[in-house]
């Protein structure tokens, strides 16, 4: 199997005034299609993981691949390049912007990829309708559910079919039922690499792999299929 | 991976409205600054020029007016020119129209003989020709000029500041004033005269009435000229040895036209205060709109972080605001425009002059607010491109 992701020796401190080690000598290697959770205490790593992954950060020491592509040497452009082709997010706080239609935040998804407008809304509508969404389209979210609106985010996420899904604390916001479901819909992705953090135990079990970060290291890590 | 990140021109532009768009209040008010600004240089810009259009008119009309006398006694009289000056100057070819004037020494003009005669108002007395109206282009403000009734009866026509000195706002058959010891009919009033001011302030007679009673003997002490428009300079050259062949120098020639130059160029120094004073007005407003975007820098980190999640790169970011400072400035500038000639068109009506607003200075002030929104976005856009993506996400 291709790995979709791989981290070797990766260490990332912050600079003075915090000067706080957020992780250190982190190796991983995320196949292709695994779905994979990141538990750990507040303050373990895991935001840092996730933004390292997501090349939102860069390690201060270590190499990052993803789908076999060093990113250490890429420009800002290139690094624009591989999230806007290569990765979707999903945040807690899911981060729609109030002043666009439903369709609009998922289409908004698509803009960094050059993609005609009315290409971008046909990838969001399809997209709406594999999250179960189709019939809000032209409402605004302030008008949805917190658990509506992280599926928006969802589409949002998946609308150019990412290889890669990264999530932080997708269910944080979220009742239980509201959280089951989102958890659903990321298990369903089918072939997409999908890394989420959570503090639910329920949530982590739903992947195939979990992995606990103790003070920026990898303590446990179990269900992976290597 | 050769994919690469990029933004359409009409995504960009959708972008960077969308802010002000979500922000209508805000914007607004942001835009009004410039607004008022650039409405300030254009109404500047517009009403010096409509007020300088119509010096220019009439420097048009009046360039080719020119005047000849000669110098003055000791005691500030008029030196009376040769009888034989007029018709001298008539002959030369390029002359098209002459007219004389003969000062009165010592006539005093009054309301009644009760006024005591110290009370001059500094009203001299003319003894003036019937083509005097048509060679000065003056306009009767009210009655009739001087005709041939008057070269034998005791008429005058009014200069306009001396009929507001004795205070006749209205003529009928008794309007009358005591000039030099006999009451005389007012039969007209002068409008102003901005090329003969000394016609404003002055009682005017015929030279017939002049010569009777006060033995003036058809002596004119100033002649007003027309000239072909394109020979003044050289008809100005032989004016002094016609008009005066044994004393040439004592001859004074000028361009009454002069005045209306020194006029402009007053107007040109106080239009560069103002517009000093609109560009400091611009400047605030940019000021404003850098404030108001680095505060939406700061309120939108989250909006940040999230399309550079999505693949924005730095430069479309710092395109994002750019965009709107620039956008909003130019909005602003577009209302300043119109609120601009709006104000050039109420006061060029108010002062009775003709709009003109140049071209130019529509366009300097879009230019003006263009480069004032892009100024005041270039540090808020560079802020927003260098928050590093991670850190916009934790905002909240």
């Amino acid at each position: 199997m291709t790995a979709a992701l791989e981290l070797r020796g990766v260490a990332k401190t912050y600079p003075p005034p915090t000067t706080v080690t957020a992780l250190s000598d982190v190796d991983l290697t995320v196949t292709a299609g695994e779905t994979v959770a990141v538990t750990g205490a507040s303050g373990a790593g895991k935001s840092t993981l996730l933004s390292i992954l997501g090349t939102l950060e860069r390690p201060t020491a270590g190499t990052v691949r993803i789908a076999g592509t060093d990113t250490s040497t890429m420009s800002d452009p290139q690094l624009s390049a591989v999230r806007a082709w290569h990765i979707g997010f999903v945040f807690q706080q899911f981060f729609l912007l109030d002043h666009l239609t439903v369709l609009d935040n998922v289409a908004t998804g698509l803009v960094y990829r050059g993609m005609p407008a009315t290409a971008r809304r046909e990838h969001a509508t399809r997209a709406l309708e594999r999250v179960g969404l189709a019939d809000r389209m032209r409402h605004r979210p302030a008008q949805l559910s917190g658990g509506e609106r992280q599926r928006v985010a969802i589409a949002r996420a998946v609308a150019g079919r990412p290889a890669v899904l990264l999530a932080d604390e997708p269910t944080g916001n979220l009742d239980t039922a509201n959280g089951r479901e989102i958890v659903r819909l990321l298990a369903s992705l089918g072939d997409t690499t999908v890394v989420l953090i959570t503090h639910n135990a329920a949530v982590a079990e739903a992947m195939a792999r979990r992995i606990r970060l103790e003070d920026g290291r990898i303590v446990d890590d179990s269900g992976g299929a290597a | 991976m050769s994919l690469r990140s990029r933004l359409r021109a009409a995504d960009a532009v959708s972008i960077g409205t969308a802010g002000i768009r979500a922000r209508r209040t805000r914007s607004i008010l942001s835009a009004l600054g410039i607004a008022i600004a650039i409405a300030a240089l254009v109404a500047v810009q517009g009403v010096a020029e409509s007020s300088k259009r119509q010096l220019l008119d009439e420097l048009g009309r009046q360039g080719n007016l020119l005047t000849v006398a000669t110098g003055q006694t000791f005691d500030g009289r008029p030196t009376p020119l040769p009888l034989t000056a007029q018709a001298m100057i008539a002959r030369i070819p390029p002359v098209l129209a002459t007219t004389a004037v003969g000062n009165i020494d010592g006539a005093t003009v009054r309301r009644t003989d009760r006024i005591p005669p110290q009370n001059t108002n500094g009203i001299i007395v003319l003894a003036a020709q019937p083509s005097l109206p048509a060679t000065l282009s003056a306009r009767m403000l009210r009655g009739s000029y001087l005709g041939a009734v008057a070269e034998q009866y005791p008429e005058t026509v009014l200069g306009y500041s001396a009929a507001r000195s004795l205070g006749i706002d209205r003529l009928d058959a008794q309007t009358q004033v005591f000039i030099a010891g006999r009451y005389f009919t007012v039969i007209g009033v002068l409008d102003r005269v901005d090329v003969a001011p000394e016609i404003d302030t002055a009682a005017l007679v015929s030279f017939g009435v002049a010569d009777r009673w006060f033995g003036l003997g058809g002596v004119p002490t100033r002649i007003y000229l027309r000239v072909h428009p394109d020979r003044v300079a050289a008809v100005a050259a032989v004016l002094g040895p016609t008009a005066y062949p044994e004393n040439p120098r004592n001859v004074q020639v000028q361009r009454p036209s002069d005045l209306i130059v020194a006029r402009l160029q007053a107007k040109n120094a106080f239009v560069g205060l103002f517009l000093a004073l609109g560009a400091i007005a611009l400047l605030i407003a940019g000021v404003g709109i850098a404030n108001i975007m680095v505060i939406s820098v700061l309120e939108r980190r989250a909006e940040i972080g999230l399309r550079r999640a999505l693949g924005a790169r730095r430069r479309d970011v710092a395109a994002q605001f750019l965009l709107e400072s620039a956008l909003l400035a130019v909005v602003g500038g577009l209302a300043g425009l119109g609120l601009g000639c709006l104000a050039t068109l109420v006061a060029a009506r108010l002062a009775g002059n003709p709009t003109a607003i140049p071209p130019k200075t529509l366009l300097a002030g879009l230019a003006a607010a263009l480069l004032v929104g892009t100024l005041a976005g270039l540090y808020p856009a560079a802020r927003a491109a260098r928050l590093p993506p991670a850190d916009a996400l934790r905002t909240l």
